[in-house]
């Protein structure tokens, strides 16, 4: 049975990897999983300095999900070099470093820096997180923006890039086709959907960033959704993700159109979940008689 | 740090919304530390995804128990779960309390309410015994002073409607025996954030060290979502840290109380 996919030149042995900024920096979670088994390990967004976050409260529970609103916390490209590079790098996977900016010219050094660096599996471009003032969305839902985003990056790495969309577009296809043709090996469909939660008693927001994003199964739908239209607008592979807690969640998105699949939200409650559905995926082929993880992908039948 | 399925032994209403929950776990009982958590998820909650973390309370041989107050969906669920049922634990979770070593400093513990279960095994494991203050709004909320007791240790009880102990808050109580003698001591707190801010301002205007386990809204308990920080003093200013890796005990002298609640 082969599992094994590919993100431009980026080789996982399976499809299953985690999505960013649920996964910390891999570490984290070596004391509880083999992290040898995932088809790839994704880190949270890196830009060039350090960055402090958002004020607390930073994350809600909601029905069938959470909202975030962290606000992209980390060490900087050196930080994330000196303190968790050398693990991610012993690792026999493929580490995708999910990278961002404040400006075009930010996204593009943090790129240039990171193909600097021997080993690195790929680069995953965020431009849709909706919790930070400046940088994030603006570029994800701005298509001239993207395009320059994107384009910038090629020209700054020979890494595979893969692109992370933003769910809050009127139309991703062109989003997606944007991306595809600034030099984008792979897009990730899709990051957390703006959204906020309010608490009647005290009439208060209840994240200090009164606004954050939207994830878990309940945004299942809507991803699976911008997946299958991607999908149907470019040629690349596109990594599926938003709400998968199971393997069926996860083959519905391949069936969509997704090469591999992410396993987000789930990690914080769940943090075997990528494993079972790696277990879960293998059970279904075997049913089915599949004998390549590929035939899943963009297998839609017409009609209900 | 491990993850199990463990098994509920007893599930009992200790008073009025407090239960005291014992679950069976081989191998996490005999990795716990003092001040250290649990974190829970309650497999019969299908709308909340999150797991809850709980404070350790006790561990004995292959067991270890929880002392919860049912105060939201999560709990009102976890109060309905029998003997035999299961959940799943990610444990020992967090840096707990410093045990002081023998001969060295004896500890003064300060409690707010359910607060107190927190600190069993730190007063069970110190080779010192000391005294702890406990407070809470009504008598019904101090929940094992005996507990203590059955250690050898001293209890002083605050309540603020004055229906067990002394009337009022439990830093008055803690302020009179810090100004008897502060030698040799140092302070444990674990309760509501203004209690603990209110025991790390006695700590300062007295010189007396204190650790302090801060209670902040947390998500993945491990360290990877950074939910659940605080602002920590770091070289001239300060950074945040995870309550559940870099803590959930912290030095009072480096907590920076300015955006606490």
């Amino acid at each position: 049975m082969n599992l094994s996919v590919q993100l431009g030149s980026l080789q996982m042995q399976n499809p299953v990897t985690v999505a960013s900024g649920t996964f910390g920096y891999g570490v984290e979670y070596a004391q509880l999983l083999d992290l040898n088994r995932l088809g790839a390990v994704t880190v949270k967004g890196i830009r060039l300095n350090p960055v402090r976050g958002n004020p607390t409260p930073r994350t809600v529970e909601v029905t069938s999900g959470m909202l975030n609103a962290i606000g992209l916390q980390g060490p900087g490209v050196d930080g994330f070099i000196e303190k968790y590079w050398p693990f991610l790098r012993s690792l026999n996977v493929p580490t995708i470093i999910n990278i961002w900016g404040t400006s075009v010219e930010e996204y593009a050094e943090v790129a240039r820096r990171f193909d600097a660096v021997e080993g690195v599996g790929a680069l995953e471009l965020n431009v849709s997180c909706p919790n930070i003032k400046e940088g994030g969305a603006q570029f994800g839902t701005d298509v001239n923006l993207l395009r320059q985003v994107v384009s910038a990056c090629r020209q700054a790495t020979r890494l595979p890039l893969i692109t992370k969309l933003s769910p809050n577009v009127p139309n991703i296809a062109s989003f997606a086709r944007a991306a595809a043709e600034a030099g984008s090996d792979a897009l990730s469909v899709t990051n957390s959907v703006p959204a906020m939660a309010i608490d009647s008693e005290t009439r208060r927001p209840r994240l200090a960033n009164v606004t954050g994003g939207l994830t878990g199964p309940c945004i299942k739908p809507i991803a699976l959704k911008l997946v299958w239209e991607a999908a149907r607008a470019v040629r690349i592979p596109i990594v599926g993700m938003g709400g998968i807690q199971t393997a069926t969640d996860a083959i519905e998105f391949l069936v969509a159109g997704a090469t591999a699949v992410a396993v987000g939200t789930a990690n914080f409650y769940e943090p075997q979940t990528a494993f079972q559905v790696l277990a879960g995926l293998q059970e279904y082929m075997e049913r089915h008689r599949m004998t390549d993880v590929r035939e899943l992908t963009g297998s839609l039948r017409a009609g209900p | 740090m491990i993850e199990r399925t463990v098994q509920i032994l007893a599930n009992e209403r200790v008073a009025d919304q407090y239960f005291r929950l014992v679950l069976r776990a081989p191998e996490i009982a005999p990795l716990v530390q003092p001040g250290q958590f649990a974190h829970v998820r309650i497999l019969r909650l299908k709308e909340a995804l999150l797991r809850r973390p709980f404070s350790i309370f006790q561990v004995e041989g292959d067991t270890f128990s929880i002392l919860y107050k049912q105060v939201g969906k999560g709990t009102e669920v976890l109060a309905q779960m029998a003997p035999g049922e299961t959940l799943s634990a990610i444990a020992p979770l967090g840096k707990g309390f410093a045990v002081p070593p023998p001969g060295g400093e004896t500890p003064l513990l300060v409690a707010g309410g359910y607060g107190m279960a927190a600190m069993y095994l730190l007063a069970k494991r110190s080779p010192q015994k000391g005294i702890v203050f406990v407070g809470g709004r009504r008598q019904v909320d101090i929940l094992c002073a005996d507990d203590f007791r059955e250690l050898g240790w001293e209890v002083r009880i605050a309540t603020e409607d004055g229906s067990l102990g002394s009337k009022g808050l439990v830093t008055q109580p803690l302020r009179a025996e810090l100004e008897r003698t502060t030698a040799g001591r140092r302070l444990y707190a674990c309760g509501p954030t203004p209690m603990l801010r209110a025991v790390g301002l006695l700590a300062e205007e007295f010189r007396v060290p204190a650790e302090l386990s801060m209670d902040e809204h947390m998500c993945c308990g491990v360290g990877v979502c950074l939910a659940c920080v605080i602002r920590v003093k770091s070289g001239d200013g300060w950074e945040y840290q995870r309550t559940c890796t870099e803590g959930p005990v912290f030095d009072a002298r480096q907590i920076v109380w300015e955006g606490q609640p």
